[in-house]
């Protein structure tokens, strides 16, 4: 889809990297044309004016002022046009983005659970079965406080850090936190979600361009937060599967107790800097 | 009734002195004083000196970002002797030493800098003048609520000195980030940053609650006689919403600050939900809270806060506008009008700051949908504005010349809130330096060049002097420019996708590496912070002619602006109890250049004459 968007990027707006991404282009895109519009416009009359009326060019004033109701046709065509911005572009969109989750067979899905400085993701692995998660249950070794006694968790995935996701498939990430509120911004995929801790919020995108992509954590979680960077690594279907294989050799190796969920530590992806310094 | 009894009470233990007042020690007349002009001044050098202490962390922090982790020559190593290596370690700023600038940057530029400055201060002073009262309805109540901000401010500035440093959890204190906050080893109970700021805070919000019945008590019953609503100027109108929007607002917070409070002290848990696990260890609480309980409450603050801040700074601007183009303000009911309707919606707008919480369609759309009509009355007076200035005779005095740069810096924070209502935008956008340019442009060139211009244009009511001209030129040039240079880059880097309160100033980030307009979005850090250094350097013209004018200020008659408002028609200063006669009003509050009189301006006091051409205000034959 192409996409409009000359003031996006004179302002230097990233490349769009999702599917939905362009409406959102668009509808910024639209805004700050309606802004430098009313602020053009605005700015002119207000310069004229400022000459015009100087007290050297006019020294008496007139009492009456302006007598034609012109401003009132502006102010009608601002609420016309933010109607449309509201009601023909925000609303459906965010309705999209909320309201129509592609179905779970046809996404990828994940677990993201946010705490300071880092994201964990869980994945369900070959049986497409999330294991219980008990918070009771963290641990060093088990960041995430996966149920061993759940078996469902037996082949479970957890990475830290660094996410990986094919190319054009939805992916679903339900986002969770264990301390403070954290953010899983994506930029270049044009979605953000708070990660609130006692609540799981759902979000979805589909990534249409392979490549590395930051997690931006946007929401003050601590003294760190400015380092708390994940991963996105948005593959073609084979690395994709790769990856993935390689995850669950990695995790399998590592079957001695108490450490099903346990971070594989040799290959380990480049965690984001923890912080604190 | 108060006031008046309070006044005659004051000449009744003088009585036998002819300058009754002037026998009042040093400690009634100046610090514990109940005239409500002595309470105006002590809010604004209060005020004003927090203002200025609030930048002071903010030119700390651009320091950080323009050079992270760097050693701040000098005054680095001074602050680390003063506050302890937890805050400049070696002259170099630690990121807790970070949060608590940006926290407390925040909190005392909004609750100790505007607020005190743009609705106490000025409201104090310039209101029970304008409505021709002799003092505010309860003076004693006006003294508490001075002393309660005092105090609710030192209790800030004391946080820190607390092992741990001052409030770190942002302006906002989002909990649990707040909750948990300074909860390690050595936790002191009450001396701990997060602790003080919610205790200052209950005081501060005390004071607001005290001031805010004040003004509408005042301004429903001291008006003059004649003085009717369609009478007022809009200044009072401005306050009469502000006060409204502090009484009805600051409640809900103050209570969720007793709960913060309570979780941290009491081992409550209204905010904390079950199954937090922190640093690795589960934290013992009862749980069952809900952090979004607070940013409700917070918000249902937050958003009429913003217009707390901007409706005075309009009210200033109204006058000023009014005053120097030589004209009625345009549209003086649709004014009126609209700042009532922007105080009621901005009581179901707050949700607007929670976009990204995990909102539905429905609740969302309603917010977006009272966002997008709060637009309206904004857009209604800032038009109402600019076409004032169509057909005057414009005098660009100073206070007129900080008046104009409101408009355009307004209207740019106006119109970037935009894109930020729209909540599929605001996915892009949220959090980002783009939002930080945008409240900026309102508060900071909106409201501050309004109290600038408010500063310059009743000083000499004040004082009986006016402030030198020459250098409030030279105060105003270099504050507008920089100020473009602070905000506008913002905008660009917010594009970028940097985001707020990074400690590193995005230096760790790939996406702030990319370049617009020849920098990275990391280097416009340098040209930002060079332009806020400046800034800080464009304010001493104004310090010292402040302080400078008090004394030897050119001396200027009671209404050197030849304006028309009741104020202009006290002494200049006002003595205890205002004015020499109690005032009457004949007329509207900007009777400028009315066709057939000698001069120019024709005073509210001033009778309507039998020959004279109606005013446009209906109202005129109705006495109150």
């Amino acid at each position: 889809m192409t996409s409009l968007a000359f003031i996006n990027e004179l302002m230097g707006m990233p490349g769009n990297a999702s599917a939905h991404g362009y409406q959102i282009d668009h509808i910024i895109e639209f805004c700050h044309w309606f802004m430098g519009a009313l602020f053009v416009g605005w700015s002119a009359f207000f310069i004229f004016v400022l000459w015009r009326f100087r007290k050297s060019r006019n020294p008496v004033a007139s009492h009456e002022g302006v007598t034609s109701g012109i401003s009132t046709h502006l102010e009608f065509a601002v609420v016309l046009i933010e109607a449309v911005l509201l009601i023909g572009f925000a609303i459906p969109l965010w309705a999209k983005r909320v309201n129509a989750f592609p179905d779970n067979k046809d996404a990828i899905l994940v677990h993201a659970i946010g705490q300071q400085f880092n994201w964990n993701f869980h994945l369900p692995g070959p049986d497409g079965v999330f294991g219980r998660r008990d918070a009771a249950l963290v641990s060093n070794s088990n960041p995430i406080g996966l149920d061993p006694s759940d078996p469902a968790s037996k082949d479970d995935l957890v990475v830290m850090g660094e996410l990986h996701v094919p190319v054009d498939h939805n992916v679903i990430i339900e986002l969770a936190s264990k301390d403070v509120i954290h953010n899983f911004c994506l930029p270049s995929m044009r979605i953000a979600q708070d990660a609130i801790p006692g609540l799981i919020i759902p979000m979805w995108f589909k990534p249409i361009k392979t490549g590395t992509f930051e997690v931006v954590c946007g929401q003050l979680c601590g003294l760190g937060h400015y380092g708390m960077k994940g991963t996105l690594v948005v593959d073609t279907p084979d690395e994709y599967q790769a990856w993935l294989k390689e995850r669950i050799e990695l995790s399998g190796n590592q079957s001695a107790p108490p450490a099903p969920g346990a971070v594989p530590p040799a290959g380990a992806p480049k965690t984001a800097n923890p912080g604190g310094g | 009734m108060d006031a008046s009894s309070s006044v005659s009470h004051a000449a009744h233990d003088h009585h036998d002195t002819a300058h009754e007042h002037h026998e009042l020690g040093f400690f009634r007349k100046y610090v514990f004083s109940t005239d409500h002009k002595v309470i105006g001044l002590q809010y604004l050098i209060t005020g004003l000196i927090f203002l200025f202490l609030g930048f002071c962390l903010m030119m700390l922090m651009r320091w950080q970002l323009a050079y992270p982790g760097k050693e701040l020559p000098v005054i680095g190593n001074l602050i680390g002797r003063m506050l302890g290596p937890g805050s400049m370690n070696n002259g170099v700023m630690t990121p807790e030493f970070y949060n608590s600038l940006g926290a407390m940057h925040g909190t005392i530029m909004i609750f100790l800098g505007i607020v005190p400055v743009a609705f106490a201060a000025f409201g104090n002073f310039v209101v029970p003048l304008q409505i021709g009262a002799p003092d505010m309805t309860f003076p004693k109540v006006n003294m508490a609520s001075y002393q309660a901000f005092f105090v609710g401010g030192m209790i800030m500035l004391i946080s820190f000195f607390v092992p741990g440093g001052a409030a770190k959890g942002g302006w906002t204190s989002y909990t649990p980030l707040a909750d948990i906050a300074d909860k390690g080893p050595g936790y002191d109970v009450i001396f701990n940053g997060q602790t003080l700021w919610l205790i200052g805070f209950i005081l501060l919000i005390t004071s607001s609650l005290l001031g805010a019945i004040n003004f509408i008590a005042t301004i429903i019953q001291l008006r003059a006689k004649g003085m009717t609503w369609m009478r007022l100027p809009f200044f009072v109108w401005a306050q009469f919403v502000t006060a409204f929007l502090l009484l009805l607002a600051f409640p809900p917070l103050e209570s969720a600050i007793v709960m913060q409070l309570m979780d941290r002290v009491a081992g409550t848990s209204f905010f904390l939900p079950t199954g937090l696990v922190v640093n690795g260890t589960a934290v013992s609480i009862s749980g069952g809270g809900s952090p979004l309980l607070w940013q409700h409450l917070f918000w249902f603050l937050g958003h009429p806060e913003v217009y707390v801040l901007i409706l005075p700074g309009m009210g200033i601007v109204a006058e000023v506008i009014a005053n120097n183009t030589r004209k009625p303000l345009w549209g003086y009911k649709s004014l009126v009008l609209a700042a009532l309707v922007l105080g009621f919606l901005s009581f179901i707008v707050w949700a607007h700051h929670m976009w990204l919480t995990g909102m539905g369609t429905a609740v969302s759309a309603f917010f977006q949908t009272t966002t997008m009509i709060i637009s309206i009355p904004s857009v209604i007076i800032l038009s109402a504005f600019f076409i004032s200035l169509w057909g005057g005779s414009i005098r660009f005095t100073v206070p007129m010349l900080f008046a104009t740069a409101f408009l355009p810096m307004f209207g740019i924070g106006g119109l970037t809130g935009i894109p930020l209502a729209f909540n599929s935008a605001d996915l892009y956008l949220h959090d980002t330096y783009y939002v930080i340019a945008h409240f900026h442009y309102i508060v900071a060139p909106g409201t501050i060049f309004a109290v600038f211009a408010g500063i310059y244009y009743w000083f000499p009511k004040a004082t009986g002097r006016k402030m030198n001209d020459f250098w409030g030129k030279v105060h105003f040039w270099p504050s507008l420019i920089c100020m473009n240079a602070i905000f506008l880059p913002m905008f660009l880097q917010g594009m970028l996708g940097m985001h707020r309160r990074w400690y590193d100033g995005g230096e760790g980030w790939t996406l702030a590496s990319e370049k617009v307009w020849g920098l990275s979005g990391f280097h416009w850090n340098l040209p930002i912070s060079i332009a806020a250094w400046t800034m800080g350097v464009a304010q001493i013209p104004f310090i010292i002619n402040f302080f400078w004018s008090i004394r030897h200020g050119q001396k200027v008659g009671i209404n050197p602006w030849e304006a028309t408002t009741l104020e202009w028609t006290a002494p200049s200063p006002p003595p205890h109890g205002n004015f020499l006669t109690p005032p009457v009003a004949y007329r509207g509050p900007y009777e400028y250049s009315l066709p057939g009189r000698a001069k120019d301006f024709t005073m509210q006091t001033e009778p309507v004459e039998p020959n004279e051409r109606a005013p446009h205000e209906p109202a005129m034959s109705l006495s109150h």
